[in-house]
Formats: C-alpha cells, structure tokens, sequence
C-alpha cells in the first residue's frame, strides 16, 4: 500500500508506531483482575434498583409504596415529590451534554415504557429489587404512539441540511431515476457490560465511579443537574465493557444514584439491568429515508436527494443524521439533504455505533446499487465513475481521499472480477451466491486534549489523561507513543487514564480519540524532554559537566552529547536521583480541529469499500453471511492488532444490523417485547463471516503529525447495504427495509427472480 | 423474586412428598422441583412462577444412561443435554436425539440443563415471561392472550387455541416425540409411564395446564424403544441466525426405508406448535409411498394442513413444509 518515507529502523523505539503491539492492558482483562466500575464496593455500601412504568404514555394517580417501606432493609424510596432537587442540565452546553435532558421525577407523567417511577435503595440488592417489586403504581393510562411509519416527518417543514443545485428540475429530467424509500430499525445497544453507578459523597464531594465514554462530560453534566460545583464531582472509570455510542451521555440512572449518596450519606450502588438497558440508556432510533438519484445513460450522476426522518422521544429532540456523508460522498452538481425528527412515546434515542452515516449509507449505497443495476453497470465502476475531486457541498480539499483505491483494491481482493451480474447466477455447491459492494465513509477530526508525561528518577514514565479506553485499545496507544518517543520499555510505563483529576482528555465517540491524544503525548514527551535534559545540564559527575541543554540528546532512555553515541549516556533516572528529583514532567496539549481556523480549510474524513458474499439456501429460506473484504482508509494505523479487531467488530455488527437486530415495540401499549439477550438477536460466533481486513495506511499529516484519524466506526458503515445488495444478486430480492428477514425472502422467493430493467 | 424455601431432596420418593404437598404441578405451582435451573429461575426472577417451596433433586442420581436389556434406551432424568448429546449410544442409534439437543440454547445451558427439566421447558412467549402485559392466559387463567393481536412472529401456527398461541420451545422434546419415548413418573400413587405423544395438553380453554403432571409426580426416566433396523433419522432446526436462539420451525424425521420405498415414517415438528408437535398425518403420507420429492412435499402439506397463522408468522408454515422436505430429503439420501 503506501510508502512512507524515510521509515523507522526495524526495532528503534519509534517503529513501535504502526507495528502491531499487543493491549498493555490485556493481561488484566484476561485474568479477571481488571476493575469495571460495577465492581467498586465501599463499607456502608446500598443498592438502588428503579420502579419502571409499566406504561408509555399517561400520569401516576397513585404510587403506594406502603408496603415496599416496611419491607427488611429498605432504607428509602424515592418519587416525584419524595426526591431531592436535581436540575436540568444547561441547554446547549458545550461540554455537558445530555440527551434525556428531564431529571428523573422531574414531573408525574409518563412519556416512555420503563420510565423510572421510583427508586428502592436498601442495604442488600436483593432487598432492593424485592421492595422495587413490592411498590404499586396506579396509572392513568393514554394510549401512546410507537408507529412504525414516519410518514409524519416528511412535511416542507424538513430541515434543509445541504444543499446544491437545482434536484427538482434535475431529477424530473434524469435520463435515469431511482427514488427509493428505505427504512432501518430501532437497535439497542447491547454490550455486556450493563451501565452503572456507584456513587460516594463524603459531605462536600462526590466520587462517582460511572460507565462512560465521557468522563469530562460525565463530571460537567452531573455537577449541573445535581447542583453542586464542578470541582465538588469526581469522575473515575478504569475499564469500560464497551459502550457502541450508548455510554456517551449521561443516563437518569447515574442521577438517581448521586442523589441517593448525598441524601442518604452513604454509597450507593446502581446496575441498570438488561430490561432497562432497552428503555432508559438510549437507543439508535428507527428512520425512514428517500433517496432520490438521476443519472445520465453514461453513468454520472445528476442529482442526489436524501431526505429522511427518525423517531425522537416525546422529551427531546435527538436526530438520526442519516445525511452525513451524503453531501462529499459522490460528484453530483445538484444534491438536496433535509432532516425530520418526529416524536414516538419511546425512551430519547442517542449516538451508536457510526450514528447517521450508518443508516444513511444504507440507504444511499442501496439506491446506489438499485440504479447501477439500471443502468446495466458494474456497481464499483459505477462509484469509481462519480468519485469527487473536492468536498462538492463546501469547494474545500479532501485532506486524504483514496475512495477509489478502496474500491480497486476491494474488488481485487474480493475477486470481483468473476462477478456475473445475472441474479442467481452463481453458485457454490448446492448454494446461491450473491456478491454485493457499498461504499463507507465517517467524519474524522481532533478533540481538545492535554496529557501530562512524567519521567520517574526509577528509569520509569507515567502518562496522564483524562480520557478513557472504552474497551479500544486506548492504553496501549498513549504506552506506544511514550515509548517512541522515549525509549523506555512498554512494561515501565504506566499509563493513567480513567479519572476527571487528571489532564482533560477526549470522549471516546465518533472515532476521535486516537488522532486527538496523540499530538498531546508527543508533545508532553517533548516537554519532559526538554525539562529532562535541562535537569542533566545542571547535573554534576556526569560525562557532560558543563554542557548545555542543547548540546544533549534523549536517547532511548538515556541522556548524552548529540556528538557522542547514546551508549555513552547516562540513563535519565540515574540523574533524577543526582539531582534529588522525582521526575522530570512535561505537559502537552492539542486543539480541536473543528475549532482551529488552520485546520477548517480541508475536508476530514475516512473511507473504505465493503465487499460481501452471502450464501443463499432457497430450499430452506436460509441466508448467511460467508465472507467479508474491507479495505479502510483510515490515515495512518497507529496499532494494526486493535485496529484490525475494530473493524473485525464492526463487520460482525454490520451482520447484526444487516441480518438479525430489531428491538420490537408492542404497538398497543408501547413496551418493548424482545428485551433481553435471548429474543434480541445479534450475531453469533457461528454467524460470523470470513473478515479479510486491509488498511491503505495513508498518513493525514493535515490532521496530526502522525497522520492517523479513528477506526471505531467506519467499519460498519457499508456492511448492511453490501449484505442487502449481495441478497438481491442472490435472489433477486431487493431488501429496502432492514433486518433482512426469513419471511421477506421466503415470500418473495415465489416470484421468478428477474432482473430490474 | 419472592422470599421461598430450599429443601433438599435425597430420593425420588422424598422429593415427590414433598410436591405432594402443592395444589397444583402446573402455572403457579406452590412447589417447584430445580434441576438445572434454566427455565425455572429465569421465571421467579421474572415473577412468573412465584413457589413458596424450591425442592432440590439435583442429589437424586438418576443421572445415567442405560441400554436396557430388551433394547430400550433408559435415560435418567437429571441427565445433562451435553451429557445426553454426547452418548455414544445416542449418537450412533438416535442422531435426531443428539442433534436436536446440540441445536438448541448455548453450550453453557446444555451443561445445566436436564432431561427432566427440558420436558419441562416453558414458553418463550414474551407476553408469558413479562408482567408488563396483565393479559396472559398462561399466567394468569381468564386473562386474555396478549400475543393474539400482539407481536406474534415466533408464536405458534398449530394446536393454538383463542386463548393461547404460545409455542412449546423444546428441540429435545421434539425429537422425542419422533422416537416414540415414553415418560416414567414416580407419583404418590407409585409408578406410571405414559407416551411422550399423551403427556403434553393443548391449551384449548386451559393453557395454564401444559401436560398431565400431578402435584407431587416427579419424572424419573425417559426410556426410548430399540432403534428400528435401518432407520435413520435427522434433526433440521430453521431459525434467524446459526446458533442460540429458538425454532422458527425444525423437523425431527425418523425413516425405514427399503428398496426405494418409506417402511415407516416418524414426524414431529418444532417451533410450529403450542406442543412438541407429532404429525401422524405426515406420517400417513409418507408410508408406503416412493422415496420422491413430491411425496415428501405432500406430506409437508398435510402436516401443515390445519394450519392457523396470525398477524407475523403465516410464513411459518411453508418455513416449517421446506424445512421438513429438505429433512426429509437428508435423512433419505
């Protein structure tokens, strides 16, 4: 793939960057010995578990928690009216975001099933879940609106997101026309870690141990809706079980035990358990969305609109932006994106996993693949055809675009050539197959960070930040860069991160954190430097007395006259203590990109091309995914193993999203019928595909000096769309609404499969 | 989750005393035996079973597998599926057996889950398993059925009844009514042994009472007759993904066939039906008859025959009519 120049030595300090390095904190996790947050005990600790209304729209008449009060062990029960203050976060605030905004109790109705009603803390958290269940709630019951259609959105009302050219006047006269509508699932996240809190106040301060992707939010969102100052909330999380999007912000639940800490002076612990991570931590909504392409017999595109509405709560506005990569994606002089949010008696909705771009591209590459076929053309030349030169919908540059390498490379790999366009046309033993493709992209950018670098006098260094690894690889990235930057040995530095007292540091979403800490590393490792070297200058009994700072070199851990060799050097902690000290620290920091004027000048983002072979077994209705071919241009790899493991993930999601995942509303009283980890179904080991994962490695020096933007996302963004056209190529079924189910195959299956003309 | 006693049993006899003591074996039993737990402690954290007394059988033995001198297979039964799965015996002269216990929950559930128990097993049913829904016949006799009207996909499209649609979620169970085993149960009244084929109850007006269990009757054996001389038989489970999740429709086939010709035909389907579902009309028109693709669709067809879909799952029956053809097909190859 790409050459870099001027490449490390094979094995000096700085070709740890790129390489592939095993998690430093692997080890911990594979032994159990690992601290999530749940696991965090205190003397005097209780429980809380939430009462959950049992309907979706309505008030509480009554709320009896007579008999639950009496129970062993209950120490309170809180309510509307029964609860201390808490506030509603700051509108608008830039660092303390949150989506369901309402505190919980805020007021005695109800606009969501399993909206808490109350919560049971008592001293054990059996007793509390026993009371929790002993509690009755007398409801005055409306009925609520889950619709399925979104039809309601798509009024002139829509919100104008992009806009260029004429679409109206182009799509009437297009030669060729696709105008599709296409409609994608509310999902739930589901890691396996369920979201908790464990909440301490010691009469002034709070240490809250939280499941978060946001620390520094978490600790500026919390401080406003539990009134106290900032400074008084702490935020600690060592170790997340992942989080897809749905850790972001803060959930009621973290309130609730916050509240109950400082009210009861005691710690207090809650788990959300698997039902409630279906209601009240979130959700990618549903969306229904148009796409409307024109194109010329030649294959260029004339126009693109995509227009699309998702499912909010009834108490805030969070908006699926399925229009993300729709306006720089593809070359068209005429382009409309608008945007509706529509309220559902559901829980508020928030970020997973590459929200918008995800569901959007399922759409937009489907319609893509529907009108290659109408044009009689092959897919990839089809995209290779509109490959833009600039970021059309803002005249700026790319700063690093190999769309069409993406799409080469994939399709050699994949083995595209031997594609037959005919449905049905190939076949592997007693199976159909269908080859389909899809096109990714996601934003890329920097995040604010300051890191702080210590170099201990034991031959050491310890790194801090106040951001987090969700389960990514976000450890091992700040111990390679202080290793190559140093020297020193993975296994002697000690990366800290995890804890709001340190260095504010990125959240953990939209794929930012590793293109956002590394500038604040390095730079924080040139600072300790420089301090390190100062310190040497002054030193005495070394073998440059008398030299000046720079006239020194930092070596591989040892300090040394630039005209001398490093072995001549003295190691860095051996001065330390000469000199009495206990470290020589130096600070670093970066700056967001989507604030610096110098960087607004180019267009961030990431690419790849998503080839998908699935096997079709018309006998029995059977489809599965068999193999996968991604190639991801994603900047420079700064850790190939995690690197590789998250798009991996994300292919194995992709199936999920593609093939199985739809949490189900009962339509008559809005509650969700397949709420836990049996009747949600997500993909098994056993459904997994072959996964061929190939980085193209270009450095975006425009972003960072190592040139590396994220990789969290970007991998799931073409993996349904490339499943649903592989599945029409396969059995002539255009799949427009996800998940692909047995029934819509099996059904359509007795039509003759013919193609579109 | 209520507050409830443990008692340990030590012999069969001692664990049925203390049963005896329950008005009831069905929905709402007062006593419950636990085996491996898997069903019925999901359902007391849900609330669905509430027993004031748990009895333990888990020290019982009857944890063997034995050849029976007359041929017959006696299965204990606190046998694990694993354990079950993986008998040399079953293997090799009952693969529907094997398959369908490897075809059903996750690795981890089969190591727990019992013989006993897995008879046993309760529906899925999302309207059963949630008080969030006051309506359930099952749950709570008289109720009314939430999932007639509700989200219904993975509900059953035979033996369903106005009251009750809930399918019987068993894999193993299917395959036993497809090798003609028959239940033995120590009772208050001593021993007795019925045919799997008579031990389930369709809901009809009473869906909370699922089969003939009595309070204090504890199933001890399962015995399955001699393999027939050159029968074969297969498993086929149809679902949304490859592995732990629930039947949308399977086909347990049992075949003699000779020179070209069905001798004798066993069939039972699963994930269709309010029970472990036998088709004796299936069955019909597979004997006698050739070896031949339109004989094994028309016997799908009469299997599925009576046939009730509701709002999400009318694809179910030709689901269930191809998954036993292609059963069918396998099993005579």
């Amino acid at each position: 793939m790409a050459t870099v120049t001027n490449p490390p030595a094979a094995g000096s300090p700085a070709s740890i960057i790129g390489a592939s390095v095993p998690r430093v904190d692997g080890p911990l996790k594979t032994t159990g010995t690992a601290k999530y947050s749940s696991d965090y005990n205190f003397p005097n600790l209780a429980y809380a578990v939430p009462v959950c209304s049992t309907i979706s729209k309505g008030k509480i008449r009554h709320l009896d928690t007579t008999a639950a009060e009496k129970m062993r062990g209950v120490l309170r029960i809180y309510s509307n009216g029964k609860v201390p203050r808490l506030y509603r976060p700051i509108p608008d605030s830039r660092d303390a975001h949150v989506d369901e905004q309402r505190p919980p109790f805020e007021d005695e109705k109800i606009y969501y099933s399993g909206q808490y009603v109350a919560v049971v803390v008592a001293e054990t958290a059996e007793q509390a879940r026993a009371a929790a269940h002993a509690v009755k709630v007398d409801y005055e019951t409306e009925k609520p609106n889950v619709s399925l259609d979104l039809s309601d959105g798509f009024t002139p009302k829509m919100k104008e997101e992009s806009k260029r050219g004429d679409v109206d006047a182009a799509f009437s006269s297009a030669p060729v026309k696709v105008d599709e509508t296409y409609v994608t699932p509310i999902e739930t996240h589901n890691p396996i870690e369920l979201h908790a809190s464990v909440a301490t106040w010691d009469g002034r301060r709070y240490v809250l141990y939280e499941t978060t992707q946001s620390l520094m939010n978490h600790q500026a969102a919390m401080a406003q809706m539990l009134g106290v100052p900032r400074e008084d909330v702490q935020v600690v999380m060592k170790f997340l079980g992942s989080g897809f999007g749905g850790k972001l912000w803060p959930w009621p639940h973290a309130v609730l035990a916050a509240s109950a800490a400082r009210d009861l002076n005691r710690p207090v612990k809650l788990v959300v358990d698997r039902h409630m991570m279906f209601t009240n931590v979130g959700h990618r909504p549903r969306t229904q969305q148009r796409v409307r392409l024109g194109a010329m017999p030649d294959g260029k595109l004339t126009c693109l609109e995509h227009g699309y509405a998702s499912d909010s709560s009834m108490l805030d506005d969070v908006g699926e932006n399925c229009g993300e990569a729709t306006p720089y994606l593809y070359s068209t002089p005429n382009l409309r994106v608008r945007s509706a949010v529509v309220d559902r008696n559901l829980g508020t909705p928030t970020a997973m996993r590459g929200p918008g771009a995800v569901p959007g591209l399922f759409a937009l590459e489907s319609a893509m693949d529907e009108l290659a076929i109408k044009l009689k053309m092959d897919s990839v030349q089809l995209r290779l055809l509109n490959e833009p030169a600039m970021d059309e919908s803002n005249g700026k540059p790319f700063s690093s675009r190999h769309m069409k390498e993406c799409l080469t490379t994939g399709a050699e790999k994949f083995g595209w050539a031997k594609r037959t366009p005919e449905v049905g046309s190939m076949r592997s033993g007693d199976l159909t197959l269908g080859w389909g493709v899809a096109a990714c992209s996601w934003v890329a950018g920097t995040l604010d960070c300051k890191a702080t670098l210590s170099l201990n006098d034991d031959g050491s260094a310890r790194i801090a930040c106040a951001t987090q690894d969700i389960g990514t690889g976000t450890y091992t990235i700040f111990a390679q860069v202080v290793h190559a930057k140093t020297g020193i040995p993975l296994d002697r530095i000690d990366v800290v991160l995890g804890n709001t007292s340190l260095p504010p540091g990125p959240l953990s979403g939209g794929s930012l954190v590793t293109g956002s800490v590394l500038p604040a590393i390095s730079r924080a490792a040139d600072a300790a430097i420089a301090q390190m070297l100062a310190i040497a200058a002054a030193a005495n009994d070394v073998p440059f007395e008398h030299h000046k700072p720079e006239e020194l070199a930092f070596t591989e851990g040892r300090v040394h006259l630039k005209s001398e060799p490093a072995s001549s050097g003295v190691p860095f902690g051996v001065i330390l203590k000469k000199a009495n000290l206990r470290s020589a620290d130096g600070d670093g920091s970066s700056a967001s990109s989507f604030t610096d004027p110098a960087m607004s000048k180019y267009s961030f983002h990431s690419y790849g091309a998503q080839f998908a072979e699935v096997e079709w077994d018309a006998g029995i209705a059977r489809l599965r995914v068999s193999r996968v071919v991604s190639v991801i241009d994603v900047g420079k790899i700064i850790n190939q193993k995690p690197a590789r493991n998250q798009v991996e993930g994300a292919v194995v999601m992709g199936v999920g999203m593609g093939l199985f995942e739809e949490t189900i509303y009962d339509q008559r009283n809005g509650h969700p019928v397949n709420n836990n980890l049996a009747d949600y179904i997500m993909t098994t080991s056993a459904d997994c595909p072959e996964i061929d994962v190939i980085f193209l490695d270009y450095p975006d020096k425009a972003l960072n000096e190592y040139g590396a933007r994220g990789v969290g996302e970007i991998g799931l963004a073409g993996i349904a769309p490339a499943i649903a056209n592989a599945v029409y190529h396969a059995t002539g079924v255009r799949v427009r609404e996800l998940p692909i189910r047995i029934e819509t195959l099996l059904n359509a299956e007795k039509r003759p499969p013919t193609r579109q003309a | 989750m209520i507050d409830f006693a443990l008692t340990r049993a030590y012999n069969p006899a001692h664990a049925s005393q203390l049963a005896s003591k329950a008005e009831t074996a069905q929905q709402g039993a007062q006593v419950r035996y636990v085996a491996g737990g898997t069903t019925l402690i999901d359902l007391m954290k849900l609330d669905v079973e509430t027993p004031q007394r748990v009895v333990d059988i888990n020290r019982l033995g009857l944890a063997g597998t034995e050849k029976q001198p007359d041929g017959t297979l006696r299965i204990g039964a606190m046998v694990r599926n694993a354990d079950l799965a993986h008998d040399s015996v079953v293997m090799q002269d009952y693969p529907v057996l094997s398959q369908a216990l490897l075809s059903g929950a996750s690795a981890q559930l089969r190591n727990m889950a019992t013989t006993g128990g897995n008879l046993l097993q309760r529906t899925r049913c999302s309207y059963f398993r949630d008080l969030t829904f006051p309506e359930c016949n099952k749950r709570t006799p008289g109720s009314g059925c939430s999932a007639i009207g509700g989200h219904n996909r993975t509900h059953a499209i035979l033996g369903g009844s106005e009251h009750c649609i809930a399918t019987h979620p068993s894999d193993m169970a299917v395959a036993m009514m497809a090798l003609d085993a028959r239940i033995h149960i120590l009772g208050v009244q001593g021993e007795r042994d019925v045919p799997i084929s008579e031990f389930y109850l369709l809901p009809g007006s009473t869906p909370h009472l699922e089969n003939i269990l009595k309070p204090g009757d504890l199933i001890t054996y399962v015995t399955l007759p001699a393999p027939a001389p050159g029968a074969r038989s297969v498993y086929l489970k149809l679902r949304d993904r490859a592995s732990y999740e629930f039947a949308l429709a399977s086909a347990a086939v049992v075949i003699q066939a000779e020179g070209g010709h069905i001798r004798r035909a066993r069939v039972a389907l699963g994930g269709v039906g309010t029970r472990p579902w036998r088709s004796p009309e299936a069955e019909q028109a597979l004997t006698g008859k050739p070896v031949s693709e339109p004989v094994f669709r028309a016997a799908a067809d009469a299997a599925l025959r009576h046939a009730q879909p509701h709002r999400d799952n009318a694809f179910k029956a030709e689901l269930a009519k191809r998954c036993l053809v292609r059963a069918l097909t396998t099993v005579t190859a």
